[in-house]
């Protein structure tokens, strides 16, 4: 029954958040982490890695990666059909319906009054990364590598992948030697 | 030459192009699925995609998919539509395995733990980034105050009371479905108040 766990996980993450993938990661956080417990925090943040620094779309990604492992190929199926299915049926099924309604307040309402919720879980996520962090490689590491990482990304503008890259070859060449 | 290529063609290159090209989630590849399907292939026109965007944004899930099967649905009805679904995810998602394969055979050693544990802080600056941004929309679309009210509203409901998070998003949009009315007509009042203390 692992295909219809996924298929129900993925459909709950990806259905709830508005605004696309990236405002599903705590949701689906949620389901992968939390409540399934198909990964545990260093897993969950090493897919992200490896999703952001991938391109392409994040929640079909995250979606492969969970899929595959928990159940092989009918688990990446599965994961696949709750992630995108839904929507995209939605979308062509309801154009016309929708096109009367893309401006109504109550449309504009109910997507402006989801940000809230997804701003928290994403700060309360945020927090489990760092305490996990914090208690792998400790905590001067960690702000070390996070206030390096803050100012390549936001005040050199360097590519976030590039970014994700080095932090690979740091921990590869550094870190191996407290995990 | 372009427009001898048939459809299918025109779609695969389309969908492979936007799924390897594209950083940082379906939202910032919008552009890039606006160039390929408007400038590009001439599929719709620029209002058209604009409007049909809007649409999308109506309706939960991700994004980048969802205009998939819009323009695949649009030129091949429902082949069209799975085609150029599976065409844009391939890439990454066959990536992604690879390297889920690749770490879990790795996974006894120290240089691989060593660079999950490097890349933890950097995981955790980007979703302060995307919370940052979340929290920013949140305070845009509603002011500072009320903004805040919920940020603590929605703090208390996820991690004291521990509702899940279905139950809490789904109370927001039951909510939000008639903030905008309760909003207008408050505002009316508030004119009608002000008129009656001037009058």
């Amino acid at each position: 029954m692992i295909w219809f766990q996924l298929m129900l996980g993925f459909f709950i993450a990806n259905i709830l958040g508005y605004g696309g993938g990236p405002s599903s990661i705590p949701l689906m956080y949620h389901e992968i982490v939390t409540h399934y417990g198909w990964l545990n925090d260093s897993e969950f943040s090493n897919m992200l890695a490896l999703g952001n620094a991938l391109p392409g779309p994040i929640a079909t990604k995250i979606a492969a990666f969970v899929g595959y492992g928990a159940g092989g190929w009918t688990g990446l199926l599965a994961a696949f059909a709750g992630t995108i299915l839904p929507s995209a049926v939605a979308l062509i099924v309801l154009l016309k319906v929708l096109h009367k309604y893309r401006q109504s307040p109550v449309v504009k309402g109910m997507s402006l009054l989801v940000q809230p919720v997804i701003t928290i879980m994403m700060v309360v996520l945020t927090w489990q990364m760092a305490k996990s962090s914090f208690s792998q490689i400790g905590i001067w590491q960690s702000l070390g590598i996070a206030a390096v990482a803050f100012w390549a990304m936001h005040i050199r503008k360097i590519h976030p992948a590039l970014v994700i890259c080095a932090a690979f070859l740091y921990g590869g060449i550094v870190l191996q030697h407290i995990v | 030459m372009e427009k001898q290529q048939n459809t299918y063609a025109q779609l695969a290159m389309a969908m492979l192009r936007t799924g390897i090209l594209g950083y940082g989630g379906g939202p910032s590849v919008m552009p890039l699925f606006r160039y390929e399907a408007v400038t590009r292939y001439k599929w719709l026109d620029d209002d058209e995609f604009g409007e049909t965007l809007a649409i999308a944004n109506a309706l939960p899930g991700p994004i980048a998919t969802k205009m998939a099967a819009y323009l695949g649905y649009k030129l091949k009805k429902t082949t069209g539509a799975v085609f150029a679904i599976l065409l844009h995810i391939l890439p990454s998602s066959i990536a992604m395995i690879a390297l889920l394969s690749l770490v879990s055979v790795l996974s006894h050693s120290k240089i691989v733990a060593g660079m999950i544990a490097g890349v933890m802080p950097v995981v955790a600056v980007m979703l302060g980034q995307m919370a940052y941004d979340f929290g920013e929309k949140t305070v845009k679309g509603l002011g500072k105050v009320f903004g805040i009210a919920m940020f603590v509203i929605s703090f208390l409901l996820l991690e004291t009371i521990h509702l899940h998070p279905a139950i809490v998003i789904l109370i927001f949009l039951a909510y939000g479905s008639i903030h905008f009315r309760l909003v207008a007509k408050w505002g009316k009042n508030e004119k009608k108040k002000k008129r009656d203390e001037a009058g």
